[in-house]
């Protein structure tokens, strides 16, 4: 119908960039999500200086210690303040959690926008290798990494990555065959466009809004793969804390001390959930069909 | 129309003043703005019109399949052998839709059911409405397989191993599996190559006949129209604006709009240097003028076309017209 | 008469399909004059679309030759290609998958002048202003997303792009098919004014008979690979030789009901040209098919510029 009717008066001309911007920040949900997540990264940066006690430093006297004055969230097993544990905590997993999944999902998505892009042998030949990488079990596939490497945060972040990979080559691959068929690529074709001008300017925003969620919801995973990691001694070594580290081994305490546990995990949560209002609304923010 | 005028003692379905809107996050939509009409037995009506017009909800419509919400029937009546489908429960309008009223639609790649084989989608629609055995059924199926030109023998066969043609052939013998008395036919070749369409609407028209059907064809080609049907209602912005039988209608068209589309299409035999369009857009339903809803394209259009009412004039025996101007364009 | 433009000898396109070879475009030959249109119908699966795309080099040609003002294009390295591409263009038939949905109206016909790196930044805007009025696109719509604007004034930004570089030659892929009639006749207006001011060069596909007699001055009609006959329009319609042409013109429905036309019904439906056998692919439906059109069939000018690929052509008419 004559949607044009809607264009009632001429639009500034501003990029998509702009746009995309503006509408974003009139989204309520996604903004109070972008503050919880400076809030965290402040306290990251900022980690040794608010942080009240010591990370690493035990007091057996006060070990299994209940949310107290003093302490606010309460002390794990060896004694150890359990809220300075999560913010000088924080950097590491927010570290290991963010950059591995923007890792994966940057590498991930330029496979994955050739293979769908160019298709036949190159598709072939990127997908069956994509297959080897997932018939290994992740956890395999970074311990291998880490054997080789030597534990440490960095080579943590190196295997999640790999590890990341193939599933954001997959779901590239099959936004960018949805696009595939489209006619503006042909017109793109017939005006002299470039092949890496097609799939950056026409293939690329089109293919992406799918995968901005799919981001957002791998951060969660990639902090607990790495508490796993640094479970069976390759990631954060202890006695450096770490969130999902401190998750896994409140785990033992669940009956008795709850505490243990629920702080860690709502940290998490509150990070996953920042994340995920973030990331739908830039989704919606970038789609050009939603009205103003 | 005019209620007296319209009456009729013998029509098998005849619609009154029907009003639909469909409501979609704040915004109405007026689809349908007071269409009345009728049909008799074993005639046809057409009714043509461009996309958004509302032609497709008008035979949802009387086939009772509107989604509501968001749509909703706000007024009218259709009366269906003396029954007003409006007021039916869903019980009973389920023996009307299939039996007495069915429908063919447009795409007949996605009206099959890719993992059932023809015969027995055929077969299925007969034993749901007919107190018949399952052999009964299936020999029915055969019956309606060969008259539709398919023979008896592809019965096994899957929708993905027939061609778009044979597809809509299966859909049709579908739709007249049970002898309906009214079918609806909405865009039923649009999707056919011109030879194909040429096959399926003869066979159509032919079975029509045969069986004695009513049938509301729903197109935008001016040409099948002129074709396959005795009566013809050309739609704008959800109203009826121009209503008669097709030889009146294609000889001495009145509304400026029929005669808009009439000088937009390109003639197979006459030649002229450029076509003459209706300028502008059809309104937006949200959204439709004051008065005349055509009179933002309408060359005569004058200050009364504006604002008020505009109602039906009667330019011949039955020929009716829904505009202020009905003598001055026909000079002009 | 004017000089030819474009030109294609014994052009062939073929795919190849897990089920055998794809003749989409078989030994295919015609001549576009400079200025005029040349309409190609037929139905779905003939391969006319294919056609289009491989004349302006968007799929590459199996065999034969296309000649460009006298110039054989049909090998060309990549830098003649990008040349070559900015004298051909293409309108295409889906006014919604041929525009991308994240770049404006302006964006997008700017995007080739840009690409042809002939103007400056500033230049580029000016022109893509003057093309955008030229379409007849309002001011206030050129900075809307394409999802905002109806399929009329989409096909005119399609349109836009095509003509911003000053091509010679445009292939017209079924433009007017998704529009409403009303739209359909201010579109191939549109088409038609931009022709005489610009003297472009088309060649419009459809499978439309009305609205190519009306816009071309010579037809070819193909049918599954083939052109079965090829012919200035209006003696096409009027004397129509090839059994299927005959057959696809009987079935157009008219508007005219004053004079009903005998229709020539054809069993039967398309199939796909696989791996076909020599001869016209016709055959199978024609009602006229003897031993001989099973043998290849020859392109002959049975009238000055009417050519028809029959065998029988002669005994039938």
């Amino acid at each position: 119908m004559s949607a044009a009717k809607n264009v009632k008066k001429q639009k500034k001309n501003e990029s998509m960039m702009k746009l995309t911007m503006r509408r974003l920040f009139r989204n309520k949900t996604a903004m109070l999500g972008l503050t919880i997540l400076v809030v965290l990264l402040l306290i990251a940066i900022l980690g040794p200086l608010i942080a009240p006690y010591s990370d690493i430093e035990q007091d057996l006297m006060n070990c299994y210690g209940l949310p107290s004055l003093q302490h606010p969230f309460g002390t794990d097993e060896l004694g150890r303040d359990i809220l300075s544990r999560l913010i000088i905590g924080s950097r590491a997993s927010l570290e290991i959690g963010l950059v591995s999944i923007a890792g994966s999902a940057v590498i991930g998505i330029i496979i994955g926008c050739l293979a769908g892009y160019f298709g036949g042998t190159v598709d072939n030949v990127i997908m069956r290798f994509m297959d080897i990488f997932q018939a290994l079990p992740p956890m395999v596939l970074a311990i291998a990494v880490c054997a080789a490497l030597g534990p440490g945060v960095n080579n943590c972040i190196l295997a999640l990555i790999i590890s990341g990979v193939p599933g954001f080559v997959r779901m590239a691959r099959a936004s960018v065959l949805n696009i595939r068929g489209m006619e503006y690529l042909e017109a793109a074709t017939a005006i002299n466009c470039s092949t890496a001008r097609i799939i950056a300017k026409h293939i690329l925003p089109n293919a992406l809004s799918p995968l901005i969620v799919q981001i957002t919801m791998g951060v969660a995973n990639s902090i607990l793969s790495a508490s796993s990691m640094s479970f069976v001694g390759l990631g954060v070594q202890p006695p450096n804390p770490e969130w999902g580290a401190m998750l896994s081994a409140g785990r033992n305490f669940i009956r008795n001390y709850p505490h243990m546990v629920i702080f860690p995990g709502v940290v998490i949560m509150i990070t996953v959930l920042a994340l995920n209002m973030l990331g739908d609304g830039l989704r919606d923010a970038m789609d050009p069909k939603l009205k103003d | 129309m005019s209620e007296e005028t319209k009456k009729n003692k013998d029509a098998l379905l005849s619609v009154r003043d029907l009003e639909v809107v469909y409501t979609s996050s704040g915004a109405v939509v007026h689809a349908v703005n007071g269409v009345s009409f009728e049909i008799e037995k074993g005639k046809s009506l057409g009714l043509v019109g461009e996309t958004g017009a509302g032609k497709t909800t008008i035979a949802k419509t009387i086939l009772g399949v509107l989604p509501d919400p968001p749509a909703k029937v706000l007024k009218g009546e259709i009366v269906f052998e003396g029954r007003d489908l409006l007021k039916l429960s869903e019980k009973e309008m389920r023996e009307v839709r299939g039996k007495k009223i069915s429908m063919i639609f447009q795409d007949p790649m996605t009206a099959l059911n890719p993992l059932i084989s023809v015969g027995d989608q055929i077969a299925e629609v007969v034993s749901l409405h007919e107190n018949c055995s399952n052999k009964e059924a299936a020999q029915k199926a055969m019956q309606m397989l060969e008259m539709v030109g398919i023979p008896a023998d592809r019965y096994e066969e899957f929708p993905h191993q027939f061609s778009g043609g044979m597809k809509q052939r299966v859909v049709i013998a579908i739709a007249l599996a049970c002898n309906p008395e009214l079918l609806l036919a909405d865009e039923p070749t649009t999707a056919l190559d011109v030879t194909i369409q040429a096959q399926v609407m003869d066979m159509i028209s032919e079975l029509q006949k045969k069986l004695n059907t009513s049938m509301i064809l729903i197109t935008h080609d001016l040409g099948v129209v002129a074709e396959s049907c005795d009566t013809v209602a050309v739609i704008y912005a959800g109203e009826i604006v121009e209503y008669a039988d097709k030889e009146e209608l294609f000889l001495n068209p009145q509304h400026p709009y029929t005669l808009g589309l009439f000088g937009s299409i390109p003639s197979l035999t006459d030649d002229v240097d450029r076509l003459k369009p209706i300028p502008g857009l059809p309104p937006n339903p949200e959204d439709l003028p004051e008065g005349c809803s055509f009179h933002p394209r309408c060359p005569h259009a004058t200050e009364a076309c504006k604002k008020g009412v505009v109602s039906y004039v009667e330019a011949a025996p039955g020929h009716f017209v829904l505009c202020n101007h009905c003598k001055d364009c026909k000079k002009a | 008469m004017a000089n030819t433009l474009i030109e294609a000898k014994n052009l062939k396109k073929y795919f190849s399909t897990p089920r055998g070879m794809l003749h989409a475009v078989d030994d295919v030959s015609f001549k576009i004059e400079q200025g005029t249109t040349m309409g190609v119908v037929g139905e779905s699966g003939c391969g006319k679309s294919t056609l289009g795309r491989t004349m302006i080099h968007l799929l590459e040609s199996t065999d034969g030759k296309i000649l460009f003002k006298d110039r054989d294009v049909t090998k060309v390295n990549k830098k003649e290609l990008i040349k070559l591409r900015e004298e051909m263009q293409i309108i295409f038939q889906d006014p919604f998958s041929s525009l991308n949905p994240r770049m404006s109206v302006r964006e997008t016909v700017i995007e080739p002048l840009l690409l042809a790196k002939r103007y400056s930044k500033a230049e580029a805007g000016q022109k893509a202003e003057e093309i955008m009025s030229t379409v007849g696109l309002d001011e206030r719509l050129w900075n809307a997303y394409p999802h905002e604007l109806d399929g009329g004034r989409r096909q005119r930004i399609g349109i836009a792009r095509a003509i911003a570089l000053d091509p010679s030659f445009i292939v017209c892929d079924e433009p007017v098919s998704a529009l409403d009639v009303s739209i359909q006749a201010q579109v191939l207006n549109l088409l038609q004014d931009l022709q005489e001011q610009k003297n472009l060069t088309y060649m419009f596909i459809t499978h439309d008979l009305s609205v190519v007699r009306h816009i071309s001055q010579n037809i070819c009609v193909m049918y599954l690979g083939q052109l079965v006959e090829t012919s200035p329009s209006k003696e096409l319609f009027k004397a129509p030789l090839h059994p299927y042409t005959k057959a696809l013109l009987s079935a157009v429905p008219s508007t005219d009901i004053r004079h009903k036309k005998q229709r020539i019904l054809l069993q039967g439906e398309l199939v796909s040209p696989v791996d076909p056998k020599p001869g016209c692919r016709f055959a199978a439906r024609c009602n006229h098919a003897c031993e001989r059109c099973h043998e290849p069939q020859k392109l002959e000018e049975v009238s000055p510029g009417h050519f028809v690929s029959c065998c029988r052509v002669k005994e039938l008419n």
